[in-house]
């Protein structure tokens, strides 16, 4: 293979994200790397932090369950109504963070991983109480882990309350342990599954249903509660050793021990296969090159699965550089992507109204086939070309090009002629330059760039 | 600048679409058959031992000491899941039944995600890139295929649609709304990428004919109202919005439909999930038929599902996933009131990996033989590229 050079276009569009008329390009892969240790701008709560907290939800709604029929209903009511706009606010502000950060940012390689290993550790919310808490939790669990080793990330993940509550670890018991026995409670097998299957080593590693029986066994006693946060209780522990992948753990550690079970998971050279192809999945194309494939799994191995070494790795390859455009941006990078090259700000994003969150991220990411932290289960979204570019979803994309730029530009609506140079640059096509100048009116210029597969691949 | 647009689509149009002189008629190739065949993936494992429940079977109540409740008689040895109750009229009228003890030919590793893509792909195992769908396979046996012949339902990508047929997809949430310069213009920017290009031709195509049935979805709308079995479903609920739009498309020229339902992933507290999940299915199904009209006589609707749970309850009042499941069906096509199937026991060696319900027949055998039946599919396409790797086998008389 003929070595591909960095390009300074497709280092903006491939791996950050998008070009911008207020940023300069990345002129080295040091310039995309060093994007991940700066502090993310617009702050999203940490789950300790977040008030509502899902203790504060379920005991308005539960107060207001007891109080119907007698004097204090209408209090009550008015209470719980509080308390969930007050979740729904954390939840469309964090929403809004979340994409200001990708359209704020000056490469905006940071935020894409976060949106990649929040995805690769998706947790949904299983009722209204929880559901401000997800993003919250990509906070705390993901994001300081994103410049680190992948096994801290997923210590933080699996000890996390959304995830034990999520993949419903915090009702599993040991058969066997003192409290399993008491109220005849048993295995929970979800956690571990999906922590083999689909965090770690994959569904393609080598592991049984022996194996998660044993993990799910080892796995007893990571709980949570509201009012004590995390903790390890072994009164749900499964009594005995148990053997996962070969590796024996003795129960009689606790909690140490599970941990050292998540590090030999994280560190398990499939699980660097695993991690190494999809993030080259999620960046470079649907079915990556296998070189560049192992050459980011042999520095995933050769640094105990420090992440920065991974991206290195990705970025100093040919094949990460090939001109050819192979992604197709989820509805999340269409939109973000488009709203910089609008030259609308982080802050326009940040602070935009309810009504204009849901007319240009709410709603349509739901028809573009992306609802906001609604993918349909533990395995998130399917990133494959094919799984974005289906009628609808091409209806979705082109209705939004059509409107939405009006919707956050009003009055200044870019010329389409410069538009197509600032959205796409050297991207551009002899027929977008053309379609971009032959429009009738602005809106539907710009509607045509932003509708055009050079905009919408990467 | 409104006054220059026409609307492609918007449901709300009503008769004065169809009037319109703007909008071109889409011309549509006569369908193959006559027969509409409609397929629901259930996705997240339906515990078929929880829905059709085998209360004659001596090892039954020790495994679900606690799932046991709300059961209503069918045959004696099987009862059916109360939250079912609002299909039992299609039960006695011979138009809703199950097989029983089937299953995909996927073991072992239990993964929702590989069980689903092999449901879908119809295979007898995981294939790698170029995958697509049993439905789109047969699509492709038949000539006379157009665009709208088949609909999948829905925002997910339903593998089992996808392949070289063509096929449309849609949900009834999307729309579009464009000035004749802007499809030109469009026209041409996609018509380099072969992707873009047919996702959006097929996109504008889409939003026009269903302009264009505005008028008849109106009437389906009528036909619903006047239905008392539609008394208790949530008339604005998502997934009955997709069965009112299946119903619509298929009262017209589509022959085959698919979509998803989900929710079966019952971990804990199997009763409340699968109770509420349930419900949605009913919901779907009276949906349909009554949005069918005199069609349901001749429709199919086929419920399946990636693979059964546990025969045994687990520690959190639920069960994990596992492998032989049941199969829903419904139509007046179909020959109901009767569980279909091989019952293999619930002792534990009768159970495989004593821990699952065994398979006693692969599923694919039952949207096989109706393909065949109501269809005329030929046995030979079917087990050679529908299904490969299927033996039919004995014709279990699904069809009516």
């Amino acid at each position: 293979m003929t070595a591909v050079r960095f390009n300074p276009t497709l280092a903006a569009v491939r791996f950050g994200s998008g070009l911008s008329p207020y940023f300069d390009l990345p002129a080295t892969p040091d310039d995309i790397l060093a994007d991940i240790d700066r502090t993310f701008d617009f702050q999203v709560p940490l789950f300790n932090d977040v008030t509502p907290t899902i203790r504060d939800f379920q005991q308005a709604s539960k107060a207001r369950g007891k109080a119907r029929g007698t004097d204090t209903a209408e209090a009550t009511q008015q209470a719980f109504r509080e308390v969930r706009q007050a979740a729904n606010d954390v939840h469309d502000q964090a929403m809004r963070a979340t994409f200001a950060r990708h359209v704020g940012a000056p490469i905006g390689f940071k935020a894409r991983l976060a949106a990649f290993f929040g995805d690769h550790f998706t947790t949904k919310s299983r009722n209204a109480a929880q559901r401000h808490m997800i993003t919250p939790y990509v906070e705390d669990a993901v994001a300081p882990h994103l410049n680190g080793y992948f096994g801290a990330m997923l210590r933080a993940v699996v000890t996390h309350p959304m995830m034990l509550m999520y993949l419903q670890q915090v009702q599993s018991m040991g058969p066997l342990s003192p409290l399993g026995q008491k109220r005849n409670r048993g295995i929970n097998e979800n956690l571990a599954r999906e922590l083999l299957e689909l965090h770690t080593i994959g569904v393609d590693g080598s592991y049984s249903q022996t194996d998660v029986r044993e993990l799910a066994e080892l796995l007893t006693g990571l709980t949570y509660q509201g009012n004590r946060g995390f903790y390890y209780d072994d009164r749900f522990a499964e009594p005995g050793a148990e053997t996962v992948l070969g590796v024996t753990y003795d129960a009689a550690d606790g909690l140490d021990n599970i941990l050292r079970a998540v590090d030999d998971l994280a560190k398990h050279p499939q699980t660097a296969r695993h991690i190494a192809a999809k993030i080259a999945a999620y960046f470079v194309a649907d079915k990556p090159d296998a070189g560049l494939v192992d050459a980011m799994t042999a520095a995933f191995v050769a640094r105990d699965g420090f992440l920065p070494s991974v991206y290195a790795a990705m970025l100093d390859h040919p094949a990460a550089w090939a001109p050819q455009l192979q992604k197709i941006k989820s509805p999340q990078r269409f939109i973000t992507s488009a709203m910089r090259a609008l030259g609308v700000t982080g802050d326009d994003v940040n602070n935009a109204s309810g009504r204009n969150t849901r007319a240009v991220i709410r709603v349509p990411m739901r028809v573009m086939g992306q609802p906001w932290e609604r993918p349909n289960g533990p395995d998130g979204w399917p990133d494959d070309s094919t799984d974005w570019i289906s009628p609808q979803g091409m209806a979705g994309r082109i209705s939004w090009a059509m409107r939405a730029p009006r919707i956050m530009v009003q009055d200044r609506m870019p010329d389409p002629r410069n538009f197509v140079v600032t959205a796409l640059g050297p991207l551009a096509g002899r027929d977008v330059v053309f379609a971009a100048g032959a429009a009738e009116v602005r809106d539907e210029g710009v509607g045509v760039v932003l509708a055009s597969p050079a905009f919408q691949r990467s | 600048m409104d006054r220059r647009k026409f609307l492609t689509r918007i449901a709300a149009l009503g008769c004065s679409a169809a009037a319109s002189p703007l909008v071109t008629p889409v011309a549509l190739a006569q369908a193959p058959w006559d027969a509409r065949l409609v397929v629901i993936i259930l996705r997240g494992a339906m515990d078929g031992l929880d829905v059709f429940r085998p209360v004659g079977d001596p090892n039954y109540a020790a495994l679900r000491p606690t799932l046991r409740q709300g059961t209503m008689d069918l045959t004696g040895f099987f009862g059916m899941n109360a939250a079912l109750s609002p299909l039992v009229p299609l039960w006695q009228a011979g138009q809703m039944g199950a097989a029983h003890a089937v299953s995909t030919p996927y073991r072992d590793k239990r993964s929702h995600f590989d069980g689903q893509d092999i449901l879908e792909a119809g295979r007898p195992g995981i294939v790698g890139a170029s995958n697509d769908g049993w439905l789109n396979r047969m699509l492709q046996t038949v000539p006379g295929v157009t665009g709208q012949t088949a609909f999948a339902i829905g925002r997910d990508q339903q593998l089992i649609m996808s392949g070289d047929a063509p096929a449309a997809r849609w949900s009834p949430e999307a729309d579009l709304v464009l000035s004749p310069q802007a499809e030109r213009l469009l026209a041409l920017v996609h018509d380099a990428d072969p992707m873009f290009r047919t996702a959006s031709a097929q996109a504008i195509e889409i939003a026009q004919s269903i302009a264009m049935s505005a008028a008849s979805d109106e009437q389906g709308a009528e036909m619903m109202m006047e239905d008392p079995m539609m008394a208790g479903v949530r008339a604005n609920a998502e997934h009955v919005q997709l069965a009112e739009f299946a119903a619509a498309r298929l009262r017209g020229d589509t022959r085959i439909a698919s979509f998803s339902v989900t929710g079966w992933d019952t971990h804990l507290n199997q009763k409340g999930g699968i109770t509420s999940a349930l419900r949605r299915l009913s919901d779907t199904i009276l949906t349909l038929r009554a949005g069918l009209g005199p069609v349901w006589d001749n429709t199919a609707v086929l419920c399946l599902t990636e693979f059964g749970r546990t025969a045994a309850e687990n520690g959190t009042k639920g069960t994990d996933h596992g492998t032989g499941g049941a199969m829903i069906y419904a139509g007046g096509a179909l020959n109901g009131g009767r569980i279909l199937g091989d019952w293999p026991g619930l002792a534990e060696v009768d159970l495989y990996n004593r821990r699952d319900l065994m398979p006693t027949r692969d599923v694919r055998a039952y949207p096989a033989w109706v393909m065949h039946d109501l269809l005329g599919i030929s046995r030979r396409a079917i087990e050679a590229s529908i299904f490969p790797g299927l033996e039919m086998k004995s014709n279990p008389g699904i069809v009516a």
